[in-house]
């Protein structure tokens, strides 16, 4: 039962930190963020060709694949969903700008860094192991560290600085925050950027562990949805709880549904929803977004 | 109808039922018959979602009802020995039905929420294909054989596939029928006074039923209505490639039957067509790019959206004019 819940924690660390870039994007812009897995994927390249090609240590990796989401981040928004969003008709229009974003980073990836399952070295080696009761590699307790003081630096971060404040603000009203002097675009971009960094972390530290390849960003994207969904769409809270309580079903799942074979996400497909009906918004988002 | 329109509708059958055999004919491109099947079927597909997005809801999970009415239709034409013909219907009532149980609960949620959904009914789809006895799990149902002849009253309307020598053709006729008569159906619904209730959904919902429109069954119908399309798509499918697997139709088949859509535009009822025949036909083509295939494709469309973010179709609007 240790292992169980151990395990939850540790994947539900992972899951709130990709779901809070999501939902950071979409509480911002009202954009769904195809892309999302993909910018993932491309963040656990981008560490891993620093640490195991180019021999820097892990945390120039990390700080580099985060750098390099941002960067790519702020230019998406800027020359892409910024002018799309001003002339297009329907908020929808965006998605297909997402989809086509999500299906040319894949193309670049797959020309930079090719379709091989990369991974890099241990990090810390050895394994911890609590009386057989609890077994844990080192390296995943570090990484799940990393990601939870990575979600309470983030929280931090949005509630006490000024970006922060603003881009609240900017979730809340849009145009209120215009009228009260904020600077829409620059607020936008910045926090396009910051999600987009942060589905770079959880890329640069999973690469460490389950390693990386190709196909794994739009299996991510879809998991990602589910999170903010159960969380709902838009509240940080709602990410991060989705992103724990998704873990922790596939962590329990994964150990009691073995018996009957691959069903574990199906179950928790089906519960979703079920608890969609009873409850649309989520568990704390707000009634029709 | 103004002459001009009959022309246009003259126009279009003329190309796709006798200059396309006639071109493949003359450039010998023979492949080209399984990609434009594709499309005709793909766009039948597409349909579906058009209807949904007409009533003001995003749905991605168009793969789901294809992988239903694909498995409907093997397994009645496996197990149950009935004709192809007969469950073709059958196919698209089937993800009618199911989409009527699955629509009640979750047409209550809107924009994302309801993508989100509809994304994931896609891979809920494809999971329970796997873990169900009857759809033979991760083997899928193999070696269907081809449509048999549907006659009435003994006057053979469509002979055996398995005699025709040259079945590619009459597939590509066959996907190209059912392409024609789902727009007319479209195009005539949304024509309709349904089509109206629909138009006054997208708008604005609460304004819609607040002046007496069922808006609960309004919803479900437009959603059962596009679910047949998608199954009846599906289950062409599955009679050309004679195969399914749960793997068939997945989350990128969802997607991109959304995107053509955009690409076409929503506000046109043939939208999807010519969206579905720009992206899959396009992709076709980009083939000879090798490894920069995805890369030119992904660029085309980033680039389609910034200039026309309305679809390819808002092209006819400049020209009109301040309409």
């Amino acid at each position: 039962m240790e292992q169980i819940l151990a395990n939850g924690l540790y994947l539900g660390a992972q899951y709130a930190l990709i779901a809070l870039g999501l939902t950071l994007i979409f509480s911002l812009m009202n954009v769904l963020n195809f892309a999302h897995g993909q910018m993932y994927v491309f963040g656990g390249f981008v560490t891993y060709t620093l640490v195991a090609q180019l021999g820097l240590p892990f945390i120039v990796g990390l700080i580099a694949s985060a750098v390099v989401l941002a960067v790519m981040g702020a230019l998406i928004e800027k020359f892409l969903f910024r002018p799309v969003i001003r002339r297009s008709k329907r908020d929808e229009s965006t998605m297909l700008l997402a989809a086509g974003i999500a299906f040319f980073l894949d193309a670049v990836i797959l020309l930079l860094f090719g379709e091989k399952q990369r991974g890099v070295p241990k990090i810390v080696g050895g394994v911890f192991n609590w009386d057989m009761r609890l077994i844990m590699p080192y390296d995943r307790i570090l990484i799940g560290f990393l990601a939870i003081s990575l979600i309470v630096g983030f929280i931090l971060f949005m509630q006490y600085s000024r970006t922060g404040r603003a881009m609240r603000a900017l979730a809340q009203d849009r145009v209120a925050a215009q009228l009260m002097g904020v600077d829409v675009d620059r607020y936008s971009m910045i926090g396009f950027a910051l999600g987009a960094m942060l589905a770079g972390l959880v890329g640069g530290l999973l690469v460490t562990i389950t390693g990386i390849n190709l196909g794994m960003g739009g299996p991510t994207s879809v998991k990602a949805f589910m999170m903010i969904m159960i969380g709902g769409a838009g509240v940080i809270s709602g990410a991060i709880a989705g992103g724990f309580i998704l873990g922790m079903m596939e962590s329990i799942g994964l150990t009691l549904l073995a018996a009957y074979g691959d069903v574990t996400y199906l179950v928790i497909f089906a519960s979703l929803m079920v608890f969609l009906a009873i409850r649309p918004q989520g568990l704390m988002g707000k009634p029709w977004g | 109808m103004t002459p001009s329109r009959l022309l246009g509708v003259g126009a279009f059958l003329l190309g796709v039922f006798v200059l396309v055999p006639l071109l493949i004919v003359l450039t010998g491109r023979w492949d080209f018959y399984y990609t434009l099947t594709s499309v005709a079927l793909l766009s039948v597909g597409a349909a579906g979602v058009w209807l949904t997005f007409y009533i003001g809801r995003i749905n991605i999970g168009q793969g789901a009802y294809a992988l239903v009415g694909g498995y409907v239709s093997a397994i009645l034409v496996t197990q149950a020995g009935f004709s192809f013909w007969a469950t073709l219907p059958m196919a698209g009532l089937f993800s009618a039905a199911v989409s009527v149980a699955i629509g009640l609960p979750i047409l209550r949620l809107r924009g994302v929420y309801f993508a989100m959904v509809t994304l994931v009914l896609t891979e809920v789809a494809r999971l329970t294909a796997l873990a169900l006895p009857v759809t033979n799990g991760a083997k899928g149902i193999t070696s269907i054989p081809l449509p048999g002849e549907l006659s009435i009253f003994g006057l053979t309307v469509i002979p055996d596939f398995a005699s025709l020598g040259n079945p590619k053709l009459a597939f590509y006729l066959m996907a190209a029928v059912l392409m024609v008569l789902t727009y007319l159906v479209l195009w005539r619904i949304v024509n309709s006074r349904l089509g109206h209730l629909c138009r006054s959904l997208q708008q604005n919902e609460e304004l819609s039923a607040s002046i007496g429109v069922n808006t609960a069954m309004l919803r479900v119908l437009a959603y059962a209505i596009s679910s047949f399309f998608g199954g009846l798509a599906g289950a062409m499918f599955v009679a050309i490639s004679q195969s399914i697997y749960p793997s068939s139709f997945v989350v990128t088949d969802s997607v991109n039957f959304m995107l053509y859509c955009f690409l076409g535009g929503l506000g046109y009822v043939f939208g999807p067509m010519l969206g579905t025949l720009l992206l899959y036909f396009g992709w076709d083509l980009l083939s000879v790019a090798r490894e920069y295939q995805l890369l030119i494709y992904s660029g085309a469309m980033i680039a389609l959206m910034l200039v026309l973010p309305n679809g390819v179709l808002s092209l006819l609007e400049k020209k009109g004019g301040g309409k």
